[in-house]
């Protein structure tokens, strides 16, 4: 496979960097690749741009950090402004309508996916809008099986949490699979 | 799925080899970016019976695990740059005492507040000479996961081998990044226990007298054993002296059974040395970038090896003077302005060869980076 | 067992000035511990750095001579490491609320069981009579030349403020409420501490016009009374010895058991 390498940005409290984490533990622990998950820290626990980077591949990771990443998240316009401009050329960036109004000039492949409103739609708990963004990536990315994410959420949350990640997770998934075609 | 496979951050990788090691005690302060340990220690030590306390800073951090270890626990404290300088003083404590504990530094950018976030290997020499006077001192590091945990038990076999405190120098980039670790089942890494004294009650026991192979075996505080600690030179009974042969004999042990010894304490790993014409040494987080060149040089044929160091403190000498003799060129990539370059220059026969490449604007230094610094070594221009 | 089978006798003789108050603080712990029927090895003293440090290498005790102002948190590992042990953390009044200020308020505030003496001769000796956070305003010392403009803490009052459970003052003049006092802090089930007034006849006496050792007992004999006595409604500049404070509230090292059940249960 062809090492994958990601960024995950949006503002803080969004879980950007909780998305990561599962997408890298879900591959490394359930998929049998080697999967890499680093963050930049700021001083803000909320608000201000978040990024996180997750290295996917079936070789050993050294250098941990992403400079240009193939799959690219912006879940805010400050976001994607910041980081759009490092997206690999002809890359995959994924937007949420709600927040990101796009550029014509980035050379990617932009999915402009309506996440956000249909977890409020469909689950009406933006807690896990997080875990939709993380369907589609999924869904678009092929990388990672749902049934990895769902077992890596298993040791993460409680129980009663469950079904509600499950859907999101799905819809995300939806979402993700229509965009492709 | 064995649950003891583990995707987690670097800290909590320390944290579990501590546990491995027998760690029962643990006393911190909270500091960037060494936190995370701290938190692991205050969920895990509980439920295994072993003590987590919070102190009022890092100066009563460390007195509190020298504390614990003079009871018989295996101890440690976790910091960061602002946090080890407060340590300075505790730790000569430490090393003149003869206690065995492990104290861990997440470099962070210095110095002062410096960059509380991002990465930096700028403490090195501090490790080496924070506290004050002619002393030894053992600090280890390493670049992944698997080697965190594995040097963070070497670090407590080795401070309760010398009864001495052992320096974790680990650093934001491989504290905060998450990968797999793999914990090794019980006994596959080998344990040191510590030595304790077979002389028995209401006989005479001299703490501080070595045995012939410079071993002392204590007596835990609360058993049939009282005895003196002090920072101050002292006797074989631990009392106050400055009898100048006394004192001379006891920083003469103080030093040569780390010195003596740095060739069992040396822990480092080769990457296509055996044909090496260049030479990358290089630790810590620095070393995956390092190896990332190696890696992608190798396959193309070119002739680059890595040296990576994971003991820092005592430097191993020898080891870099007879791996460098052969090569046209040494790159030592570290995030300082050449800490242990300065030790690889004084290591090997000619120090004209040895070149750093390094950065220190808290951004870990890149493949592109090193590359760019071997074209220009090698006369190509960047 | 007798007073001289506390002392390490190989360490004799001591290191304290002809007159200085230590000897008598360490007569009279000795003989409260005398009272108390511990084993030797039950008991384990914490110093720091100073005259009043020294204190430690000269008993039968598991004893550790640290670093200058932090015996307290070395004791406190020590301490939580093993509660069983009894310890006895003695310091002298610059290494106990000068640079241990904050370690000494915060041990206040965790409650655990360990007794403080405070030696509190009002001076650095050891380094030869340089003004201390005791010594108070007006004194006379050899970096306070043209008199001293720094204010004094009150030992008491500072640790009563910052949460110790047990709280009291005597003086070396007062040896049989010294030793009364050291007995009930010892069994504290908490915090405790001792200020000890103390004379450093060498430097506070000699500086300050204070005269010999007698001399300035005689004197902390007359400028302190009882806690509560109608003399300190009399005359408000009185110093009061005697218990402030002697309460029970969960102890530390107990409160970690607590700890530990929860966690074993769980409920992390």
């Amino acid at each position: 496979m062809e090492r994958c390498r990601m960024v995950f940005s949006g503002s803080g409290g969004q879980g950007v960097i909780t998305a990561a984490i599962i997408l890298a533990e879900a591959a490394a622990l359930h998929e049998g690749l080697t999967a890499l998950q680093s963050q930049v820290y700021g001083a803000e626990a909320r608000g201000g741009a978040t990024r996180t980077d997750v290295i996917i591949a079936d070789s050993e990771i050294y250098f941990p950090k992403v400079n240009q990443p193939n799959v690219l998240v912006c879940l805010t316009q400050e976001a994607y402004t910041k980081f759009s401009p490092i997206i690999r050329p002809g890359g995959l960036l994924i937007t949420d309508t709600r927040y990101v109004k796009t550029f014509k000039k980035v050379d990617a492949r932009q999915r402009e996916l309506n996440m956000y409103e249909t977890v409020m739609e469909k689950i009406g708990k933006p807690i896990v809008f997080n875990i939709c963004m993380l369907g589609a990536v999924i869904a678009l990315t092929e990388l990672v099986g749902a049934d990895s994410i769902m077992k890596t959420l298993e040791n993460r949350i409680p129980e009663s949490f469950l079904d509600m990640n499950r859907e999101a997770l799905d819809l995300g998934v939806e979402i993700g699979a229509a965009a492709k075609r | 799925m064995n649950n003891q496979v583990k995707f987690v951050q670097g800290n909590e990788a320390c944290a579990e080899g501590a546990l491995y090691a027998g760690l029962d005690f643990f006393a911190g302060y909270p500091i960037t970016p060494s936190t995370e340990i701290a938190e692991r220690m205050s969920i895990q030590l509980p439920k295994i019976g072993g003590k987590y306390l919070q102190m009022e800073d890092e100066i009563a951090s460390l007195a509190a695990i020298i504390g614990a270890s003079l009871t018989g626990h295996k101890v440690m404290t976790a910091t960061s740059g602002p946090g080890f300088s407060l340590m300075q003083e505790a730790l000569g404590f430490a090393v003149m005492a003869e206690i065995p504990c492990v104290i861990v530094n997440v470099q962070r950018g210095g110095p002062s507040t410096g960059n509380p976030t991002h990465v930096s290997q700028g403490d090195v020499n501090q490790a080496r000479w924070g506290t004050h006077g002619d002393h030894a001192i053992v600090a280890l590091t390493a670049s992944n996961h698997q080697d965190v945990f594995r040097v963070t038990v070497e670090a407590f076999n080795i401070a309760e081998t010398y009864r001495t405190p052992v320096v974790l120098l680990f650093d934001e980039v491989v504290g905060h990044m998450r990968e797999k670790l793999t914990i090794p089942e019980p006994g596959e890494i080998p344990l040191v226990e510590r030595l304790k004294t077979s002389v028995r009650g209401g006989v005479d026991y001299h703490p501080y007298l070595p045995r012939e192979d410079g071993r002392l075996p204590m007596s835990d505080f609360g058993g049939v054993h009282r005895y003196n600690v002090t920072g101050l030179f002292h006797d074989m009974w631990g009392f106050p002296t400055d009898n100048p042969k006394i004192v001379q004999g006891l920083l003469r042990h103080l030093v040569d059974k780390i010195e003596n010894n740095s060739h069992k304490i040396a822990m480092y790993k080769e990457y296509y040395m055996e044909d090496a014409r260049r030479i990358l040494i290089s630790y810590g987080s620095a070393a995956r970038s390092a190896l990332h060149v190696v890696e992608n040089r190798r396959s193309r044929g070119e002739r680059l090896g890595l040296l990576e160091l994971q003991t820092l403190w005592p430097f191993p000498y020898n080891v870099v003077k007879e791996r460098c003799s052969g090569a046209r060129s040494v790159t030592v990539v570290e995030m300082n302005k050449g800490q242990i370059a300065d030790q690889v220059k004084a290591a090997v026969d000619d120090p004209g060869k040895v070149f750093l490449a390094n950065r220190v604007d808290g951004v870990l230094i890149t493949p592109t980076d090193i590359r760019n610094f071997l074209r220009v070594i090698q006369g190509r221009g960047i | 067992m007798a007073i001289r089978d506390f002392l390490r006798e190989r360490f004799f003789p001591h290191m304290w000035c002809p007159g200085c108050g230590h000897g008598i603080v360490l007569n009279n712990m000795l003989r409260a511990i005398q009272t108390l029927g511990m084993s030797k090895n039950e008991i384990a003293m914490v110093s720091g750095i100073g005259c009043s440090s020294r204190i430690s290498g000269y008993v039968d005790f598991h004893t550790l001579h640290t670093i200058h102002g932090r015996a307290l948190a070395f004791a406190t590992g020590l301490k939580m490491s093993m509660p069983e042990l009894n310890v006895i953390v003695p310091m002298g009044d610059g290494d106990a609320l000068s640079i241990g200020g904050n370690h000494f308020i915060h041990a206040c505030r965790r409650n655990i069981a360990m007794t403080a003496l405070v030696m509190n001769n009002r001076i650095y000796g050891m380094t030869g009579g340089q003004f201390s956070p005791l010594s108070g305003y007006g004194t006379l010392a050899t970096t306070a030349p043209y008199t001293n403009i720094d204010h004094g803490f009150d030992v008491v009052d500072l640790a009563i403020s910052a949460g110790a459970t047990f709280v009291a003052r005597t003086t070396t003049y007062h040896a049989k409420q010294m030793a009364d006092i050291i007995r009930e802090a010892i069994i504290h089930d908490g915090f405790s501490v001792v200020e000890i007034m103390t004379q450093c006849p060498t430097y506070f006496g000699r500086k300050n016009k204070l005269g010999d050792a007698s001399n300035m007992m005689e004197w902390m004999k007359d400028i302190t009374t009882p806690v509560g006595s109608k003399a300190k409604e009399e005359n408000p500049d009185l110093i009061e010895r005697g218990i402030f404070v002697q309460k029970e509230l969960p102890e530390y090292c107990s409160e970690y058991n607590k700890v530990i059940e929860r966690a074993m249960k769980g409920r992390s």
